[in-house]
């Protein structure tokens, strides 16, 4: 039977990657008592994700911040639901915590796109991303047959990262046209930092057969994967291999945002210069405000943490940094939108809800997201549409539902959990937070 | 009269594309119109349990009769309407509750319904994941499970196939006077408008009494062979009688899939969709008190639906006093999948002055005109 | 030098380094995570946590998403199907 855990905390932050791990380490360097929740068992996050190898410095170097800060860490917890304002339930490995806030910042992040192929749900059919974190926890990849295709500077850090690890690099497929691309390098040269990484991935991938313009056509193999066709250049190929490493840029993780009654504008968090949501009490940092990687994330972290933590005043100095990494981020945006080949992709059988295992040719007969969702049941499955949602919506231009708890799966002992009564937090009163 | 259509339905919810399809199949010319999709409002939040019920011999006749139109029309039934013949389980916890066992054995077979009292270790053997403890419980073979969105959607088309004209996705802002006043300001002439717009049926023929009676529903990943019949407490009847407090009911029930479909609750006067937390604990508290085990299953939605209630917890079937023109077929409260057959047939039989197989007068819309508030 | 995990994975025996993960383990152990509800063999595709495709049955509890759980000596670990859940 499950037990329940407690908790109140002046600002909670769900979301241990860089923008989490920087707003609740400038929250608590604030003053303020600070939760930092996240569904992995060590922070990180997706780009800082700690391997077998260890962590990323970056990374280390804020893990410290928050020891000094005393900021508590609540891992392997997945928050499902906000009952009643203030409150949140997450689900952990043998109990459910509750936790009380004062605020509130959303750090949840970012999910690969995925979009149909045939063949795509092949085993060893993963993402860019995803193949990636197998690697960091512990799958060999030594001599391993890797392509790299879809879409977004994702692609580039992964291929050198596999690379690293031993994989052989086949080919790196990117969607984006070539002049895309060069705009794209060309408007680089106003982030140094930026530039000396994309040099420096260009430098390691050099010898990697790399093509824009080219996408997966289709994967092919038994039970497993065994090769994979590529189009390049109008030219078709098709090209063996162990894994296909496959994902189309990233899609705003901002389901707990609108379950909390954020205003989502655009399918961003809406939120103002101090990253204050539409809800008072609620801040949003990092990708699910726009896609625009490290850098941003960590600067909207520290400014919503320090927005929480009452520091006004130290939030503005990071506002003209900011500005700046937001122009990275449009930048981003325009340079690696998806074409319009990629609608084409699926055939009449290729599953389109891996969940439920509901083909293309059935979905595209309805009009919306809500009646194909009620007629087939793509979208009802464990995924919750994370997975079908962003690739129907690319497909079809269907818009999504309204999002309702739980937002993960939990098991039933959880939902049923009664909120306690509010109880006044200790008095300890840190370093001046008023 | 002029009249491009024999019959308009406005409400394409199961029990309007039941009632549309009844006309169709009779020959006469039928318009459908809703807001929405077929089957995409209450039916969708729907349990889709097809029971015969014996809270009362109107209530009895109704479901029964619907429950065998359910059986006849089986093999037409494309597969995504996913029909089960699992049958229902009452289950009994206490001796009082076994009591109402034998009284309802005793009911069913007084009118030819095939039931089975089932002991404490009978009832084991057939659902092993409830408690130990429960008294027994009684069988009814003859009810089974179905997914509503597919099954109005079968209608609907159905309906179509025979020549029903459908306008989905258009607002009804009025009815009467063998009109259909859409929101754009076109109308639709009808000789009969059937008002099968279940909670909104009170917009469209002011004075209804009809209101919003709010349920919660929890379905799980599929756990499959874990819940072989849909389960429902004796105490649900407790929780459908009363009429004024809020209350939940230990109801689960198997879907195809294998996922549980666990419920129920009822409100009054709620009107906002949003889950209620403090429900959806009452509810999933009083499952796992009937099955402990399903507090380890994975949910993985929660929904709320607006059944349509009446005062006498019978639906309104038949003309309306206050206008010729107008029909109605709305307030079904939790049993419009289970009696959307046998509601088109009677309706139709009035329509066209066959005779109902069944008595109609306990559902007659003109019983409740003591109600009706004269304009 | 840490000692391997050794778990299996529908019955074969699988030894990791500390820090794997089940999905890897199933990976290595050339072991489909989960059959589709068509049938089909299915990996490990997001790495994330919100696929869902990773799940397997750990130690006879069903539905675990095995992308976000380390690997514990003499874990049994099994493909979900439709029919064992």
């Amino acid at each position: 039977m499950d037990s329940i855990a407690r908790q109140n905390f002046d600002v909670v932050v769900v979301g241990a990657g860089p923008a989490g791990m920087a707003a609740a380490a400038r929250a608590g360097e604030s003053g303020a008592s600070v939760g930092l929740v996240d569904d992995n068992f060590n922070p990180g996050g997706q780009i800082w994700r700690a391997g077998i190898e260890g962590s990323n410095p970056q990374a280390t170097e804020w893990i410290k911040r928050l020891q000094v800060a005393q900021v508590v860490k609540l891992c392997d917890v997945r928050i499902f639901h906000q009952p009643e304002a203030g409150v949140l339930l997450g689900e952990a490995k043998n109990e459910i915590c509750e936790l009380r806030y004062d605020k509130l910042i959303l750090a949840t992040g970012a999910r690969e796109r995925f979009l149909p192929f045939p063949g795509w749900t092949l085993p060893n059919v993963m993402g860019a991303g995803g193949l990636q974190a197998m690697v960091k926890s512990g799958l060999n990849i030594h001599g391993k047959r890797v392509i790299v295709a879809g879409t977004g500077p994702l692609l580039l850090a992964v291929a050198a990262y596999l690379r690293k690890h031993g994989a052989k690099i086949a080919t790196l497929c990117e969607q984006t046209s070539w002049s895309s691309l060069a705009r794209f390098g060309l408007g680089l040269t106003a982030y140094p930092s930026k530039m000396a990484e994309g040099l420096r991935l260009k430098k390691e991938l050099a010898d990697v057969p790399f093509a824009s313009s080219s996408w997966p056509v289709a994967a092919h193999g038994k039970d497993v994967l065994e090769e994979v066709t590529i189009s390049r250049g109008g030219k078709v190929e098709t090209v063996a291999c162990d894994y296909l490493a496959c994902g189309f840029h990233l899609v705003p993780n901002t389901e707990l945002a609108a379950l909390v009654n954020c205003r989502i504008e655009n399918d961003y968090v809406r939120v103002d210069d101090f990253q204050q949501t539409t809800v008072p009490e609620v801040f949003c940092a990092g990708e699910p405000t726009g896609i625009g990687g490290v850098e941003l994330a960590l600067i909207e972290g520290q400014i919503a943490g320090l927005a929480a933590g009452r520091r006004p005043a130290q939030a503005r100095e990071l506002f003209p940094m900011r500005r700046k990494l937001k122009k990275f981020a449009a930048a981003l945006e325009d340079a690696f939108q998806l074409r319009s080949e990629l609608r084409d992709l699926p055939s009449a059988d290729t599953v389109v809800c891996r969940c439920e295992d509901v083909t293309y040719s059935r979905l595209r007969s309805y009009p919306d997201w809500r009646t194909a969702k009620l007629q087939t049941r793509c979208g009802m499955g464990s995924c919750q549409g994370r997975v079908c949602g962003p690739a129907t919506r690319f497909l079809f231009k269907w818009k999504p539902d309204s999002v309702r708890p739980p937002i993960f799966p939990v098991r039933v002992e959880g939902l049923a959990m009664a909120v306690s009564p509010a109880e006044p937090k200790p008095q300890e009163i840190k370093g001046g937070y008023q | 009269m002029n009249a491009a259509y024999d019959v308009a339905v406005v409400g394409a919810g199961i029990v309007g594309a039941a009632c549309a399809y009844e006309c169709a199949r009779r020959g006469l010319k039928v318009i459908m119109v809703d807001r929405d999709n077929t089957g995409s409002g209450t039916t969708a939040a729907g349990m889709g349990h097809i029971v015969t019920m014996d809270d009362s011999e109107a209530q009895f006749a109704l479901t029964r009769y619907s429950q065998r139109l359910w059986q006849e029309l089986r093999p037409e039934l494309p597969n995504d309407v996913e029909y089960e013949p699992c049958g229902t389980v009452w289950v009994a916890a206490d001796d009082e509750e076994m009591q109402e066992v034998a009284h309802k054995s005793t009911y069913y077979g007084e009118r030819g319904v095939t039931a089975h009292v089932l002991d404490e270790k009978q009832l084991r053997t057939l659902e092993p994941n409830l408690r130990s403890g429960m008294k027994g419980g009684l069988l009814v073979p003859e009810d089974g499970v179905l997914y509503p969105p597919c099954a109005a959607r079968f209608f609907t088309e159905s309906a179509q196939k025979l020549g029903a004209k459908t306008e989905f996705g258009v607002s009804v802002s009025q009815i009467g006077e063998n009109r259909v006043a859409l929101g754009d300001g076109s109308e639709i002439r009808a000789r009969f408008v059937v008002n099968a717009a279940g909670t909104s049926a009170p917009d469209l023929t002011p004075g209804l009494a009809i209101k919003k009676r709010k349920g919660h529903l929890v379905i799980t990943e599929r756990y499959p062979g874990f819940v072989r019949h849909q389960l429902v407490e004796l105490g649900y009847l407790k929780s459908a009688h009363s009429v004024t407090s809020d209350s939940v009911a230990f109801n689960v029930q198997p879907r195809r899939t294998g996922q549980l479909l666990i419920g129920s609750s009822r409100q009054y006067g709620a009107e906002h969709k949003e889950a209620d937390h403090h429900m959806l604990v009452r509810m999933l508290q009083r499952a796992q008190e009937y099955m402990p085990a399903l507090g380890q299953m994975l949910a993985v939605r929660v929904w709320t639906g607006f059944r349509a209630a009446t005062p006498d917890k019978l639906p309104l079937i038949g003309p309306w006093p206050g206008d010729k023109s107008v029909w109605l077929a709305a307030g079904h409260e939790g049993l419009g999948i289970t009696t959307s057959l046998g509601t088109a047939r009677i309706l139709v039989d009035q329509l066209t002055g066959a005779k109902p197989e069944i008595p109609i007068e306990p559902y007659l819309p003109s019983r409740s005109t003591q109600e009706h508030v004269h304009a | 030098m840490p000692s391997l995990v050794a778990l299996t994975v529908n019955g074969v025996s699988v030894e990791v380094a500390p820090g794997t993960t089940v999905a890897v383990a199933a990976m290595q152990a050339g072991q489909a995570c989960r059959i589709s509800v068509t049938g089909t063999p299915r990996g490990p595709l997001c790495g994330m946590g919100i696929c869902f495709e990773c799940r397997m049955t750990i130690n006879g509890i069903s539905h675990c998403r095995t992308c976000q759980i380390l690997c514990e000596s003499g874990m049994e670990v099994t493909t979900m199907s439709i029919n064992n859940g």
